[in-house]
């Protein structure tokens, strides 16, 4: 198979992985493999660590918009967020029973939160809340984070993963290195040509990788970048181009990200999955390979709401992101009840006003099902940009 | 929508430490008012992982944030104040003190005594418990363009403070909070006078563990939610390490002895409480904007608060902790780590449990507040542990902090008469 069709094909086969809420990828590679799957909870987890310590690390999302709540829902008010309710509806459910374990970086009090009550409702599983130094200077937040990750270390160990070995992380680092290279790689090519790379694609593969191993999920990237490349039937569109921010944690559901695209927009930069761009270049492999895990965490991360800007000026790094991607507005989408992104944004928006960068803002749910008014407003948004901004 | 409380003095009853304290706040206002003029330095920061001892130790004056929102609720003044800040694009959704606090600065910066409060010459980003608390500050800074002295206190997530934990925040107060300290006061760190001021904290805290524990007592002699929240209010804001604030202790345990000795109940805003029915544990900070008419839905019952967890959002005292002068930045440390909102949600099982039991509870209450994700998520998990161990029967209600729109007083009314006659019931069970 080659061509249009191998294109559908890979991009269906990523489609059935993101919608696999029971984890068959990670149930046959434990099978084979015999060595834990410890899942982690969106936004960072040094995931490079895992797996040179022969664990499979595995993103958790949350739900969509087909997962029925039950239990889920009896654990949180109204007024919280819809990741944890599903997270917890797919624990009591047995749909992560493949799992041995579940990381809960420092996020949010949600998530944190949620750590304590996976502790009681899983026990005897591996449950650890990291939690990510705000200090980012090497001989403070540097050797508290080291030290974490030392725990870290241990506690695999002690839940039958093999001991830590530097060597072994040097080829992790390596690995990753490439596969978000190759993620770098893509998001370039979204920029250049919208056209070849939809979003709604892209962010399939994105979700999928989180559930296949390293070299897997680079072989994916690879394959997809080639037959994108080759496929000459994708043509432009007059579509404006835009920058998502604000769906670091809880995702979108997918029929939010095409109605964007069928509403006129090129996302040409986003937030989602932020695993995959949050250790903005390559982490060195020779040295101390834990150091340099260190140090990529502290010098070298993207500026997310959930990281404290000590210095500089809020929505810097976003406004250079308008730059690169060649964005013509920003589209605030963040979900109900994050404070993270709503808090962050009055802030955001300031920055992006100063620059007269044209935006607008909307919420959602995980689960939301209907986009109407997201695709009036969005296709509203993306028609003054064609109209009315300065060529 | 709600009718916004009442000023907080209309006929209302207070005994003399309550006095003591209005005149100690006013005097703490006057002199924020007066900074201007006498050219003192005001330093912003939180109540949970207050480094009170420490700016105290430089001269410098705290201004607590959250203290000017709740007081600025019971006043009737923040649903204007969220409103200005929603205006300014402040999503409906986030915590209400925020909004309070924007929209109040905005509007003047007015504080809740009606005088002018000063520009910070620093924010004192103690990051303890609350994620809220870095995006405040990130947006106070924005506005205010002041320097910020950022401190990240590590979560308690396996119940424990490990050595790893303390080393971190002791280091990052020798090396970003007592430099910037010394930067905006002009003064060189004074181990002596930190030490002095530990020494102070120490012997106020005995006395507020004192009288929490009352509480033990049949009547209880105190409220220990909304009553406390008079109680705690030197030692969670500006007082905590000053000879005021262990007067105040001083006075308040002798107030409450008497209490004891002649048999009364907690003294509420409507007079003492002539018969206590039901013996409360409450989860979860009060509603500011309803406060007296939230209180009188329990002392009409006579339900009394014999514990609660909001009083130990500014340090959980009763668990041990003491400030310790001879350990100065270690003791800092440890304070930060150990306050309640810092805790695991099982070590926050624990705890409450631990009440119901020694406090010899009838049941429990959680008033799970939209604005706190730091409490609030995850309390209907609390619900069911806690009633699974004490064998109480927990109630669940929900509020603000200082967003009027979502105080129903109706809806809460019904919801705690309900509570309070399943308690009746399940007495009249066991006596039959």
């Amino acid at each position: 198979m080659s061509g249009p069709d191998a294109l559908t094909a890979l991009v269906a086969r990523a489609d059935a992985i993101y919608r696999d809420y029971r984890l068959a990828t990670v149930r046959e590679w434990k099978a084979r493999t015999g060595g834990l799957a410890i899942g982690y909870m969106p936004i960072y987890v040094p995931r490079e660590l895992l797996d040179a310590q022969g664990v499979l690390p595995v993103g958790l999302m949350g739900g969509r918009d087909d997962l029925e709540i039950i239990k889920g829902d009896a654990y949180y008010q109204s007024y919280i967020c819809h990741i944890p309710r599903s997270t917890v509806e797919l624990g009591l459910n047995g749909s992560l029973d493949g799992l041995d374990g579940v990381l809960f970086p420092a996020i949010c009090d949600v998530i944190r939160n949620l750590s304590g009550m996976w502790q009681m409702l899983f026990p005897g599983k591996l449950v650890r809340y990291l939690d990510v130094p705000q200090n980012f200077d090497r001989a403070v937040g540097g050797v508290f984070w080291r030290q974490e990750l030392e725990d870290l270390s241990r506690q695999l160990t002690e839940h039958g993963a093999r001991p830590y070995d530097a060597e072994a992380l040097r080829r992790s680092i390596a690995a990753f290195n490439e596969n978000r290279r190759l993620v770098r790689g893509l998001y370039a090519l979204r920029r250049e040509a919208p056209w070849k790379v939809p979003t709604s694609e892209l962010y399939v593969l994105l979700r999928a990788s989180l559930a296949i191993p390293v070299d897997e999920a680079t072989s994916m990237f690879a394959d997809y970048r080639r037959l994108v490349e080759a496929d000459d039937t994708r043509r432009p569109l007059d579509q404006a181009r835009v920058l998502v921010t604000g769906s670091f944690c809880e995702q979108p559901p997918l029929g939010l990200i095409k109605t964007l695209e069928r509403a006129g927009c090129y996302i040409v930069d986003d937030d989602f999955v932020q695993i995959h761009r949050w250790i903005r270049s390559d982490i060195p492999v020779d040295g101390d390979p834990l150091d340099n895990l260190v140090v990529a965490f502290l010098e070298d991360a993207m500026a997310s709401p959930t990281r404290y800007i000590g210095t500089g000026v809020k929505g810097d790094e976003l406004l250079s992101r308008v730059r690169e991607s060649g964005a013509e507005g920003v589209l605030f989408c963040a979900p109900s009840f994050c404070d993270p992104a709503l808090l962050d944004q009055p802030m955001a928006v300031r920055a992006v006003e100063r620059r007269n960068v044209p935006w607008t803002a909307f919420k959602y749910s995980e689960n939301s099902g209907q986009f109407q008014v997201i695709r009036e407003q969005a296709g509203t948004f993306a028609d003054s940009i064609k109209l009315w901004s300065p060529v | 929508m709600t009718k916004p409380a009442a000023a907080p003095d209309a006929d209302v009853r207070k005994d003399a430490s309550q006095l003591r304290q209005k005149e100690m706040i006013a005097r703490h206002f006057d002199r924020l008012a007066a900074i201007p003029e006498s050219g003192e330095k005001s330093v912003y920061t939180f109540v949970p992982g207050n480094l009170t001892e420490l700016l105290l130790s430089f001269d410098l004056v705290p201004v607590l944030p959250e203290i000017n929102a709740l007081q600025s609720a019971m006043r009737g003044k923040t649903a204007e104040y969220i409103a200005v800040a929603e205006k300014a694009g402040h999503s409906e959704d986030v915590c209400t003190y925020v909004k309070s606090d924007v929209g109040m600065m905005k509007s003047g910066n007015i504080g809740p005594t009606g005088q002018r409060l000063p520009t910070p010459d620093l924010l004192l980003l103690s990051y303890t418990g609350c994620f809220t608390f870095m995006k405040w500050f990130e947006v106070l800074r924005e506005e205010y363009r002041s320097p910020v002295a950022m401190m990240h206190v590590p979560y308690q997530a396996e119940g424990r403070i490990t050595p790893a934990m303390r080393d971190y925040v002791v280091k990052q107060l020798k090396t970003d909070v007592i430099p910037a300290l010394e930067r905006i006061s002009g003064r060189k760190y004074d181990e002596d006078r930190l030490k002095e001021h530990l020494k102070l904290s120490a012997a106020a805290e005995d006395d507020l563990v004192w009288v929490l524990q009352s509480a033990r007592h049949r009547p209880s002699p105190i409220d220990a939610y909304f009553g406390a929240v008079y109680y705690v209010g030197p030692i969670f804001s500006a007082f905590r390490g000053t000879p005021e604030a262990v007067g105040y202790y001083q006075a308040l345990r002798a107030e409450i002895a008497e209490r004891i000795a002649s048999g009364k109940g907690p003294v509420t805003p409507d007079g003492d409480i002539d018969r206590e029915r039901f013996r409360i544990v409450v989860e979860g900070p009060p509603n500011w904007t309803n406060f007296r008419q939230f209180w009188k839905m329990f002392s009409d019952e006579g339900a009394v608060a014999v514990a609660s967890t909001y009083a130990k959002v500014g340090g959980v005292y009763d668990l041990g902790f003491r400030h310790d002068p001879s350990r100065p930045l270690e003791t800092l440390a440890e304070y930060c780590l150990g306050c309640y909102t810092n805790l695991s949600l099982p070590s926050r099982i624990d705890l409450i449990a631990r009440y119901v039991r020694e406090y010899e509870a009838d049941g429990f209450l959680i008033n799970s507040v939209k604005s706190c994700n730091s409490f609030s998520a995850g309390q209907l998990h609390i619900l069911r542990e806690v009633e699974a161990r004490s064998g109480r029967p927990g109630g669940f209600i929900e509020s603000d902090l200082v967003d009027p729109r979502y105080f129903s007083a109706a809806n809460i009314k019904n919801r705690l008469e309900s509570y309070f006659q399943m308690l009746e019931q399940k007495r009249q069970e066991v006596v039959h």
